[in-house]
């Protein structure tokens, strides 16, 4: 079944496979959280409209975000990634992996007195691109960092 | 309804440390069952974690978060026996709150 999907994803460049997923209501956000939860940055596909969905723009690279993670991933069902912020008055940390079906994988508020560094555990389908959004005094940063994936993680 | 998180919370020189870890399928929605059959999504879509009724850490998550999701992170001020709590809701509307004792 693995290999169905990976052939589907390569035909349709996974992206028009989501997009027919959601239009048979297959992929259906629920109600309860959906107030909250920010459906349009979830459901982009690239990094630059989920950055444009997040209300980041073009954000600033920065040196000050600082990501622990694995140059190799031999398991891409469970890549940890740690991201610390240096940048004064950060606001939330936000993960995306380039070329996962939609590259928002989590955002994270940090409201002050909570440390702004953040460590957990997140998807990768192939090698990509990760990158760490920062939003610190209304502006955004960010960085990224190359993962490569061994083993996929969205097949399970 | 799931099974309860794994919570610790230690208190070091007036930071807490919080490591969680939630019982949860974190279905994408792109993988097929054996007779071809799309898995519907099921995930968590946002997680709180509340300090006396302070909000220390909140969370949006899609379905690239790993199955059986882990965070860990630091927040200033919480004493030992101090009680924090969690609360995980999914696409389907599940939640789930935990709390545990800092020590």
């Amino acid at each position: 079944m693995n290999r169905i999907r990976r052939d589907m994803i390569k035909a349709g460049g996974g992206a028009s496979l989501l997009a027919l997923l959601a239009a048979a209501g297959f992929v259906r956000p629920g109600t309860a959280a959906a107030a909250e939860w920010n459906k349009a940055a979830f459901e982009v596909k690239t990094v630059a409209e989920a950055f444009t969905a997040l209300g980041a723009g073009t954000p600033a690279n920065s040196v000050d975000i600082l990501m622990k993670a694995p140059d190799i991933a031999e398991n891409g069902a469970v890549v940890p990634i740690a991201i610390e912020s240096r940048i004064p008055a950060t606001e939330s940390i936000a993960v995306l992996i380039e070329r996962n079906p939609n590259p928002l994988a989590a955002s994270f508020n940090i409201p002050a007195g909570t440390e702004t560094m953040i460590t957990t555990r997140v998807k990768m389908g192939e090698t990509s691109n990760v990158y760490a959004l920062v939003k610190a005094n209304g502006k955004y940063f960010v960085a990224k960092k190359e993962i490569k994936v061994t083993l996929g993680g969205c097949g399970g | 309804m799931a099974d309860p998180m794994r919570i610790r919370a230690a208190s070091k020189d007036g930071v807490v440390n919080v490591k969680v870890l939630m019982s949860h399928e974190m279905e994408t929605g792109q993988r097929k069952d054996a007779a071809g059959k799309v898995i519907p999504a099921h995930f968590i879509q946002s997680v709180s974690a509340t300090w006396q009724g302070k909000v220390v850490l909140s969370a949006q998550w899609g379905p690239a978060v790993s199955k059986n999701p882990f965070i860990e992170f630091n927040f200033k001020g919480g004493q030992k026996g101090d009680k924090i709590e969690l609360t995980w809701t999914d696409n389907k509307g599940d939640k789930r709150t935990d709390e545990a004792t800092i020590n």
